[in-house]
């Protein structure tokens, strides 16, 4: 366990402006219980910017129409805007072909997405899924569902104390039926960014498994290249980089998206419909049934304009001059455990820990009280709480809005916690 | 500096019952024995009950969780030695009013160490921290009611 974060870098001044950024976020500027709001919770969901505020709301007023079906002069400029944000948030994960970006409602969608769309006709009894003890019940439970209907079979990746995969085993954890393996970017509950440059093509040479990457934390952050990574699959989600709730994308490689039966069927997925039958649309709209949510995929793309011009290389660095800030604070409190990798370059803007002295749900009231907003729980994360034998940490996390004075004002109100439990 | 709310939240009481709680352990000769878990939160506890004519003879917890869950539960454990099998709905009745804000289930002198729990009303969130031990009362006595039908 990380007690104290590994110095000896020289600690450089990130070209991100932190306190000029929290401006363009209305829902920062209030108090909360008589304080100024301190929100520490962006793992779960960033705060969203003027400009994407301004996005969705100019798209109801001005654009409106259903996408992909009219003739008319609304339904042209909803269509592009629609199709412009698909072209954004492919660039943002340095995908180079668009099409290859599906719209979901979020990574849990992109995920239950293949599951049912890939699994279901590709996962036999007896084949195996090889998942990570790192990750969101959002990558395990799909897989469960999969396991159940199909008897296959899961495997895990194991854990160290630091919250780091433990490798030595994977030679043994795949084999030939092996059909897919999902991980995850970076760890929600730990903050671990793990090795997936280093695992992927080791996956590759050893099967030929179904990769899919679960970067709901990962895409906020990282930059990300999906045909660097040579994965098959990248999900990701909308609202945690200050987009809206609602919508996400499901990167895929065009070959196995085409190769794919639909997902769900309705409007806008078709290419010719009879009394029996149907023969399916163009990838990605296949798998795109129904009126999309096209006012969140525009405030997506508006996300990621935004990230663009914040300085997608400052995010990381930011994130983690912040995480070495806090680490070296935190240390200072009497009875707390840091969990995660103790080297910060290995590390996102989370940082999950316990104090002796009180229950998580505990510190995250008093601290609420204090106006500092941060997450208690199993984080959607049971696997790993169980691997530490604890039920619940408390978790900071920060996003590019945060400053050095919100980590002072966490402390500050952590020792008020051990005031009234010390 | 110190908010009041907190301080009607984080009553002594309660933090000396999380510290020292009642009744915690085993019984090897309990009738019934309830596992409840708080999904959303991780928070668990087990109820064990021993009941003779018609009274709860004995009572033992085990578990883990936030302050108030395993306060609540001590408390609560604390009050039921002896009572009549049969006023226990009405007192886990008078214990979710008091979590609803009524001032005057807060003030009912039956409600014990409990009352000083009226604090937790304030704070919607966790409520059902506090009613966790109730719930695994009140199935513990179903439990014990389908079984004696069954005899």
């Amino acid at each position: 366990m990380a007690t104290r974060a590994d110095s000896g870098h020289p600690v450089q001044t990130p070209a991100l402006d932190a306190h000029a950024l929290r401006r363009d976020f209305p829902a920062l500027q209030q108090e909360v219980h008589g304080h100024p709001l301190v929100y520490l919770d962006n793992a779960a969901t960033t705060q969203k910017p003027v400009a994407v505020l301004d996005a969705v709301q100019r798209y109801y007023r001005e654009d409106n129409a259903n996408v992909h079906r009219g003739i008319h002069e609304l339904s042209r400029r909803a269509t592009e805007a629609y199709e412009g944000a698909r072209a954004k948030v492919a660039r943002w994960i340095g995908a180079a072909d668009p099409s290859e970006v599906v719209w979901t409602r979020g990574t849990t969608d992109g995920i239950n997405l293949l599951a049912a769309a890939w699994g279901l006709d590709h996962v036999k009894e007896g084949d195996e899924i090889l998942l990570s003890v790192l990750e969101h019940h959002s990558n395990l439970v799909p897989w469960h569902l999969l396991a159940r209907r199909t008897g296959a079979r899961i495997r895990y990746i194991e854990i160290d104390d630091q919250g780091e995969w433990i490798l030595d085993d994977l030679p043994e954890l795949l084999n030939e039926r092996t059909r897919i393996v999902s991980l995850s970017h970076v760890s929600n509950s730990l903050g671990s960014i793990n090795p997936v440059e280093q695992v992927v093509p080791e996956i590759r040479a050893r099967t030929d498994a179904l990769i899919v990457l679960d970067g709901a934390q990962g895409a906020p952050l990282l930059p990300v290249d999906v045909h660097g990574l040579g994965v098959d699959f990248y999900a990701f989600s909308g609202h945690k980089m200050c987009g809206p709730t609602g919508i996400g994308a499901l990167w895929g490689r065009r070959d196995r998206l085409e190769a794919m039966e639909p997902y769900q069927g309705g409007g806008e997925m078709i290419s010719l419909v009879e009394r029996d039958a149907s023969t399916w649309a163009e990838v990605p709209h296949k798998f795109e049934a129904g009126t999309p949510n096209m006012a969140g995929a525009v405030g997506m793309g508006a996300a990621v304009d935004y990230l663009e011009s914040v300085g997608r290389d400052a995010i990381l660095a930011w994130e983690q001059a912040l995480v070495r800030y806090a680490l070296d604070r935190l240390s200072d409190l009497p009875g707390i455990t840091i969990y995660g990798p103790r080297a910060v370059e290995r590390r996102s803007g989370v940082v999950s820990f316990t104090l002796e002295a009180a229950h998580p749900h505990d510190i995250s009231t008093i601290v609420d009280m204090h106006g500092v907003a941060i997450r208690a729980g199993h984080h959607c994360a049971q696997l790993v709480m169980q691997r530490y034998g604890t039920a619940a940490t408390a978790r900071a996390s920060f996003y590019i809005y945060n400053t050095r004075e919100d980590v002072d004002r966490l402390v500050s109100s952590l020792h008020e916690v051990l005031k009234i439990f010390g | 500096m110190q908010e009041p709310q907190l301080n009607s939240l984080y009553q002594q009481l309660i933090l000396e019952h999380y510290r020292n709680p009642r009744n915690k352990g085993e019984m090897d000769d309990s009738q019934v024995e309830v596992h409840m878990r708080n999904p959303s939160c991780g928070d668990e506890i087990k109820l064990q009950l021993r009941v003779e004519h018609g009274r709860i003879a004995d009572v033992r917890f085990t578990g883990q969780g936030c302050s108030i869950s395993q306060a609540a539960v001590s408390m609560m454990t604390q009050l039921l030695k002896g009572k009549p099998v049969d006023d226990v709905g009405s007192m886990a009745d008078r214990f979710t009013e008091m979590m609803h804000g009524d001032e005057e289930a807060a003030k009912d002198r039956r409600m014990g160490d409990l009352r000083a729990l009226a604090g937790v009303s304030r704070f919607p969130v966790r409520v059902k921290c506090a009613l966790l031990g109730f719930d695994a009362l009140q199935e513990a006595l179903r439990k014990l009611g389908d079984s004696s039908t069954e005899n």
